[in-house]
């Protein structure tokens, strides 16, 4: 795709001539392993940001003896920056119940749930209305499986699938330990496969057309597309679905204002990429990974003021109970502001970055962890913005 | 344990052990120590302080050695670079969130941060301090625990204990981020919630965000009035722990050495709660068959069985918040502690020519939540305090510290008289199971004229460190006067813990068990175990504690409540007999219904 735009694919939100409760019936023709086969040859990789093969993890759970399992749908879309979920269930929400369901049927589970953001509460009695319809449906077609909605209360944490459902069960919500994994003990200890709104969109259109037409998308390491979440300084902000594989200068190009200086990628705990590093970063799981959040900065900006922003939200948002994250968000907020006001000399910034090193293999979970992501690629790329 | 061995190295080194084992214990099967600070042997794994992480070769990140079982061909490093410098950046994080004040810290020299902090040298440490400039309080409006934020290291330790151990839940975590503390319900004080005051949160917090609330300087200051006569009594389960502060390894019986550290340390005279704990047996043991006399002679449908136990003030307190419904069956006895205070300021007062007004009573307890016991209003039943000041284990092993008293070279001494005499059965109090073996053991015999019929009286179904115990009595022969119960097996439960106690009183309001008489000790163990006594603590060391207690009452002369002479003295010569209307006025007490959070 070298010095092309990037290319726009209409799959998430295509609606034209599908009949989802149709797409069901006719998935659950084939066997629980052939869809198996099928998500793993798509190459589908989860599209909150981890990026753990999507045909794996229902296999993992499938392979799991146990009478009750469960598959939940990850819409606590918490992350800075990212609107795309929301978008999805806004408008094609049918898409993401048959995609649970045929996750469903696939694992062995009864029961799926979409946790949604407690923000979002906005959309529960229009996709409660619509779930309705839709249980009834799969009923009608003889397969055994409801899905129920439950609500979050504004925790970013809860994002993090250990901690959502913790939170599903009534608990505070806080991150285990892992392992056990999700697949093994999840929802109530039970197995569980957990996917993002968007990966059981993708998971649909496979199950209808196949894996080969997502396949030809994308790179060996990305394949398919993706819908991201654009925002900050550009023309264009909202929702694109683009095939994978572009690089930040081809999206710059597209998406830019013509004076970007940065985009951060993946939201707050994504990393920034600078200007000088555009032509070399592929937006993708062999460059930068996302989950769909693409803030665009340009000239007019701060980026103590974006990297002091994160470190705010990481501050509240952490749940506190490990001692990296908790304290030292803390510390790296604090610390930039000492050097900003010269009560800490320069020098003070590496001893941050080895902070935020020790957060990235120390911390107990995915937030703890990738708080370095945006600080060290901030203060690497930004150092005198920091300083001065 | 699992049959299944795992093969892994840690630090090159191989080792085999059982699937599920975590790494830590793996690496203590090789003598390799790694810190932790949130990992407790009696709660499950939190995996949140970090400071145990290991590199795992080939892992994206550190692990936490509490929290990780081996797998197959795990290559472990618990001191590799990064290993290095991800912990010490831990502790120093954990310093700059934390009120170092060390020298003046009540934990001084026992805490968990501290020694840490020690071990891996942290100077002058480079993060900002976080401590001032946040509203963090100090709770010391209860009697019993102070609990001050500043120096909380949010390990959740507390939490689990009075949730899992405990099934309190006082202490939770609340907010998140930067303003995670741990709270109570909206914040309360601990005297407003449903804390216990059993201090177990006491006995496992790393560092000094809780502690007692101590009385030594009181205790000095009455030692040295002369115009007061300073009494103190021990409770059962001090003498075979004291030496935990002392220097000893756990399980050592120094009961002769403590009753001349005591006296020492200027107490005018050094009595035995075992004598009220004899008492109380026969006051409890009476109130026992009184209730059953009513309940199978005159059908009375109101008399409340089973019966309950009321020493263990914890368990008092927990049975008002939780199960209000069921104070009629508890026990009216005061504790022994309270029965000892009342009666030091009336029988022994009178039989010294002392007037009450000047005489103090300090008690040595395994218990925090004595110190609230003391301060409860009904507990002036001899028209004053009935007990001054009460003391841990630990503050008396501080005192003898302080005093200088080299406790290993001291020569034992006996209880001074009155109300100085024990029995085995008293000194069995002290684990969980004692009062009920104690009380079986005089009921039995009051009631038949013959020993209860276990072999050299010890009742081994109701000793050990299973959660609930059950125990049945049949009682045959009877006595002209209780042929009544001629043929009635009578049904015993005992739980130690408050998390086994709900789980038993919850059996009992269901309806899925009966008994008729019922043994509730608040803390793991019994009272060897309690929230006053040396810290640390785990199943191992309450095992050798049990032991000791065990073996104290072996070795006695005496080992029947009702067979103590100065038990029998005081019934004679002030009591009359027991539950008569004097018992009932110094030693008897009512209980209050409390709210639910």
């Amino acid at each position: 795709m070298e010095n092309t735009r990037p290319k726009r694919v209409d799959i998430i939100f295509l609606m034209e001539g599908i009949d989802p409760i149709k797409v069901v019936e006719n998935a659950i023709k084939k066997s629980p392993d052939d869809i198996i086969l099928d998500m793993i040859d798509s190459g589908l990789k989860g599209r909150g940001g981890a990026g753990f093969p999507t045909g794996l993890k229902w296999k993992f759970t499938r392979n799991e003896d146990s009478y009750d399992k469960y598959v939940i749908c990850n819409a606590d879309e918490g992350e800075p920056g990212t609107f795309k979920d929301r978008e999805i269930l806004d408008r094609v929400p049918e898409k993401v119940f048959a995609g649970l369901a045929i996750c469903g049927y696939t694992i062995g589970a009864r029961e799926g749930f979409i946790y949604l953001r407690g923000e979002y509460n906005f959309l529960l009695p229009a996709l409660n209305e619509k779930l309705d319809v839709f249980n009834a449906g799969l009923k009608k077609i003889g397969l055994d499986f409801t899905i129920q909605m439950r609500s979050g209360s504004g925790a970013y944490i809860c994002g993090e699938e250990s901690a959502l459902f913790e939170s599903m069960e009534g608990k505070r919500g806080e991150p285990r330990n892992k392992p056990p994994y999700p697949t093994v003990a999840g929802y109530l200890g039970k197995p569980t496969a957990i996917n993002n709104v968007e990966t059981l969109v993708y998971a649909f259109m496979i199950a209808r057309i196949g894996p080969e037409k997502f396949k030809e998308m994308g790179t060996k390491d990305s394949r398919g597309s993706k819908v991201f979440s654009i925002s900050g300084d550009t023309p264009k902000a909202g929702i694109s679905e683009l095939e994978l594989g572009m690089s930040v200068q081809q999206f710059v190009d597209e998406f830019g204002d013509g004076d970007t200086k940065a985009v951060q990628v993946g939201g707050a705990s994504g990393g920034c990429v600078p200007r000088k590093m555009f032509k070399e970063t592929i937006i993708g799981y062999e460059g930068i990974p996302t989950g769909g959040s693409m803030m665009l900065f340009n000239s007019s900006r701060s980026m103590y003021n974006v990297l002091h922003d994160y470190l705010e939200f990481f501050t509240e948002e952490s749940c506190g109970q490990c001692t990296p994250c908790r304290v030292g968000c803390q510390q790296l907020l604090k610390g930039i502001e000492a050097v900003k006001r010269g009560e800490k000399n320069p020098g003070y910034l590496d001893d941050l970055k080895k902070l935020a090193k020790t957060m990235k293999v120390a911390a107990k979970c995915g937030l703890g962890q990738s708080v370095a992501n945006p600080f060290i690629s901030i203060v690497s790329n930004f150092k005198e913005e920091i300083i001065y | 344990m699992s049959k299944y061995l795992v093969n892994l190295t840690i630090n090159d080194i191989p080792v085999s052990v059982p699937e599920g084992t975590t790494i830590l214990a793996a690496a203590k099967k090789l003598d390799f120590r790694i810190p932790t600070l949130c990992y407790h042997e009696d709660l499950c794994v939190a995996g949140n302080c970090r400071v145990c992480v290991v590199e795992q070769v080939g892992g994206r990140a550190l692990i936490a050695a509490c929290a990780t079982p081996v797998s197959e061909g795990m290559q472990i490093h618990t001191n590799s670079a990064v290993v290095r410098t991800a912990r010490k950046t831990i502790i120093e994080l954990l310093l700059s969130e934390h009120n170092s004040d060390c020298t003046k810290c009540y934990k001084n020299g026992n805490c968990e941060l501290q020694s840490l902090a020690h071990e891996y040298r942290v100077g002058d440490h480079v993060f900002i301090d976080l401590v001032n400039g946040k509203h963090r309080s100090i709770d010391d409006l209860s009697p019993s625990i102070i609990k001050d934020d500043s120096k909380c290291i949010r390990c959740q330790r507390c939490v689990r204990t009075c949730d899992e151990l405990q099934g309190v839940s006082a202490l939770a975590v609340a907010y998140k981020g930067d303003h995670q503390k741990i709270s109570t319900f909206l914040d309360h004080p601990l005297v407003e919630v449903v804390c216990t005051n059993c201090g177990q949160c006491v006995n496992r917090c790393p560092v000094g965000a809780l502690i007692e609330k101590t009385y030594v300087e009181e205790v000095w200051d009455v030692i040295n009035n002369p115009n007061k006569h300073v009494v103190v009594q021990t409770a059962p389960a001090v003498r075979v722990a004291i030496g935990e502060e002392l220097g000893y390894n756990p399980g050592e019986r120094l009961t002769g050495k403590m009753v001349t550290a005591l006296k020492r340390l200027g107490f005018d005279s050094v009595l035995d709660t075992d004598f009220t704990a004899d008492l109380t047996i026969l006051e409890e043991g009476t109130e026992l068959l009184t209730r059953l006399k009513r309940a199978v002679v005159d059908k009375d449908p109101t008399v409340a069985l089973p019966m309950t136990t009321s020493c263990s003030p914890g368990w008092i307190k927990f049975i008002e918040h939780t199960f209000p419904e069921y104070l009629p069956n508890v026990s009216t006895c005061k504790s022994p502690q309270q029965m000892f205070g009342a009666l030091a300021k009336t029988y022994y007062a009178q039989k010294k020519g002392l007037k009450a007004q000047d005489i103090t009573v300090v008690s040595i307890m395994p218990c925090t939540a004595k110190k609230y016991e003391a301060n409860r209003p009904e507990m002036r039943s001899s028209g004053y305090k009935d007990v001054d000041y009460v003391l841990t284990t630990r503050e008396l092993g501080m005192m003898i510290k302080q005093a200088g008293i080299n406790f290993q070279n001291l020569e034992d001494s006996a209880y001074d008289s009155i109300m100085g005499e024990s029995t085995g059965a008293a000194v069995i109090f002290g684990a969980t199971g004692g009062v009920m073996e104690a009380a079986l053991r005089t009921v039995y015999e009051l009631v038949t004229g013959r020993e209860v019929p276990f072999a050299n009286l010890n009742i081994l179904p109701v000793r050990g460190m299973e959660g609930v115990k059950e125990a049945k009595v049949k009682i045959e022969g009877c006595l002209p006067e209780w042929k009544f119960l001629d043929g009635i097996e009578v049904s015993c439960a005992v739980a130690h813990s408050l998390a086994h106690a709900r789980k038993l009183m919850q059996a009992v309001k269901d309806g899925t068990a009966h008994y008729h008489f019922i043994e509730v000790m608040a803390c793991p163990g019994g009272c060897l175990g309690g929230g006053g006594q040396p810290i640390p603590t785990n199943e191992d060391i309450r095992a050798k504690r049990a032991a000791a207690i065990y073996g104290e009452d072996e070795g006695l002369p005496l080992r029947k409540s009702h067979e103590n002479p100065e038990v029998k003295m005081i019934y004679e010569e002030f009591l009359g007999a027991p539950n008569s209307h004097k018992s009932h006025s110094l030693l008897h007490t009512h209980y209050l219904v409390r709210k639910q959070y």
